[in-house]
């Protein structure tokens, strides 16, 4: 039944090419950017579920990434955890610390409630960078001794690619399976008018709490993985507010609420972001190209990229969701 | 019959304003109550009250046997109550069969989504709402968004219906219509709390009635008996023969 719908297909070719498309041509270059491609899509992915969804706008959506990345990268050198183990343990620990942290700041709304996200990173920020325990201002390195499990650096670059497209694919399920669920029908109640949902019955705090704490995982996940990767994590980089802006960008470019939209608009934004990179003159253009994108979008095509689609051909509805 | 809802001694106040004062009143199993009264008499703090809105200051609301005052409107809802706006509040961005669902999902009988989708067709068929369930809600017409209020309060199989002025707006043909459509929801055996200014649509709805005035109840009795009370004429007819209009 669920193989008749185009979406399973297209997140199993996307990620059958994510796959394929480095190793064939054996490029590391290739794999770099499909690398940073596919944490994008997952950073836009979850972060749709709040935006497109529940109509919950979280400025502060890096925070998942960053403290996720922040418990990975002590538990495998402090604790002498594995990997996999590490960004699981990581993502569990955030997506409860958001669950309890949702109960709170999600009683406010608009942007208030945008305000507060802010509010979090910051304060996690600058709580890691007075924190001795996970290196203070200065982070923590790894050493090269942590790539020995996977066999050496150069191998764990590949493995760990390969596991940040499967969060990445698991992103794009989630996304689906949560959208096609009770759960998804009572968010999107709530982005239309939360006040009226709850009059229809939707546990509106409850449903809350969980979308955010839901959208927290699979970045606090990639997180881990990225920052082993990076082999070093520092507050600037972990929690850096730009990134969450950017990611706001993804959602707004590919189009907010549909399944597809996020990651469409993570691949196009990469992309811009990768040609002005490099340009000499543009290189340090891309956060006054993305201003200017979000305010083109928001303007005139607030439904982004899938909202012009869907509007031009109503019939897409049915096969890009 | 027995009293489905049970209000006794409510009281709720706006700062110094009492809008509901030492109000009882009780709507019984399978009736149709209609509630009214001049504009400010409380009628809407009243439903605002029963289904979680507000919460009571004094006094007790008993639904179904439970204490519900100060229940939260989902909490409300799931025990079986379901209220259909004046001021129509469609999920405007989902089609006419997603925002029916909500109301069927999340409702009284917790459906899954297939099950709620099926509930909302038996609903739609009934409401006349069948050949609409794939448009936007917004792009429906005003009778089509009141419609689409009470098809999606409807959905969650409620025990009672609270209807607020669910005819305003609307003109005589589509009244007719949804006077039917009333009657037949009460043969299902759902019991209706209704707040109406359509006097001629709701003294022949109604089984009683009952009057409020400045947050008090003024009058209960059958439609006929109150038309002809004096005080509910002085306070709230005026003119007599403003009652046929």
């Amino acid at each position: 039944m669920i193989w008749r719908r185009p979406f399973p297909w297209l997140i199993a070719l996307a990620t059958a090419l994510f796959v394929l498309l480095p190793l064939w041509r054996g490029s590391v270059q290739l794999r770099e950017s499909l690398l940073l491609a596919a944490v994008y899509i997952t950073l836009a992915s979850n972060l749709n579920l709040m935006i497109g969804y529940a109509g919950y706008v979280n400025f502060g959506n890096i925070v998942f990434f960053g403290l996720g990345g922040y418990f990975c990268v002590y538990l495998v050198n402090d604790w002498n955890w594995n990997l996999v183990l590490s960004a699981l343990a990581a993502g569990i620990i955030v997506s409860a610390l958001a669950f309890l942290f949702g109960l709170g700041i999600l009683r406010l709304r608009g942007a208030f409630f945008a305000l507060a996200t802010i509010g979090v990173n910051e304060a996690i920020k600058q709580f890691v960078t007075n924190f001795e325990p996970w290196g203070g201002a200065t982070g923590i390195y790894l050493s090269l001794e942590a790539y020995a499990p996977l066999g050496g650096p150069r191998q764990a670059l590949w493995i760990v690619y390969f596991m940040l497209v499967a969060v990445m694919a698991l992103s794009l399920v989630a996304s689906y399976a949560i959208k096609n669920s009770k759960l998804g029908l009572g968010l999107l109640a709530i982005g239309e008018n939360e006040d009226a949902a709850a009059i229809l019955g939707v546990p509106t705090p409850r449903y809350k709490a969980i979308v955010y704490s839901v959208s927290a995982f699979l970045p606090a996940v990639a997180g881990g993985l990225y920052f082993f990767k990076s082999g070093i994590i520092e507050p600037g980089g972990a929690f850096d507010l730009t990134l969450s802006i950017e990611a706001i960008v993804m959602v707004m470019l590919g189009g907010h609420g549909t399944i597809m939209g996020p990651a469409l608009g993570a691949l196009l934004y990469e992309e811009m972001r990768g040609t002005l990179l490099t340009i000499p003159t543009f290189s340090h253009f891309q956060l006054v190209i993305a201003g200017l994108l979000l305010l083109v979008i928001v303007l005139f095509a607030p439904g982004g990229l899938m909202g012009f689609i869907h509007r031009h051909w109503p019939a897409s509805r049915k096969f890009f969701e | 019959m027995s009293a489905l809802l049970e209000l006794s001694h409510v009281s709720k106040r706006f700062g110094g304003l009492a809008a509901v004062e030492d109000l009882s009143f009780a709507v019984r199993e399978g009736e149709i109550l209609g509630l009214i009264g001049p504009n400010g008499a409380g009628k809407s703090t009243v439903f605002n009250l029963v289904n979680g809105v507000y919460a009571p200051d004094r006094g007790s609301i008993v639904f179904a046997g439970g204490e519900i005052g100060g229940k939260l409107p989902y909490e409300v809802a799931r025990l079986g109550l379901a209220r259909a706006h004046q001021i129509v509040q469609p999920l405007a961005g989902m089609s006419v069969l997603d925002n029916c669902t909500v109301g069927a999902c999340f409702g009284r009988e917790n459906l899954s989504l297939a099950e709620g989708r099926e509930a909302v067709r038996e609903v739609a068929e009934l409401i006349g709402l069948s050949g609409r369930l794939d448009e936007l809600a917004s792009q429906l017409t005003t009778a089509g968004k009141k419609r689409l209020e009470l098809a999606r309060a409807l959905s969650a199989r409620p025990r009672l219906l609270l209807l607020d002025e669910v005819l305003a707006g609307l003109n005589p043909t589509e009244i007719g219509r949804m006077i039917e459509v009333i009657r037949k929801i009460r043969e299902q055996g759902v019991t209706i709390l209704i707040i109406e200014h359509v006097m001629r649509a709701i003294m022949s709805l109604s089984d009683r009635i009952v009057v409020l005035n400045s947050g008090k109840k003024l009058a209960e009795g059958a439609p006929a008996e109150v038309a002809d009370n004096p005080e509910v004429i002085a306070a709230y007819l005026g003119d007599p023969g403003h009652a046929g209009h």
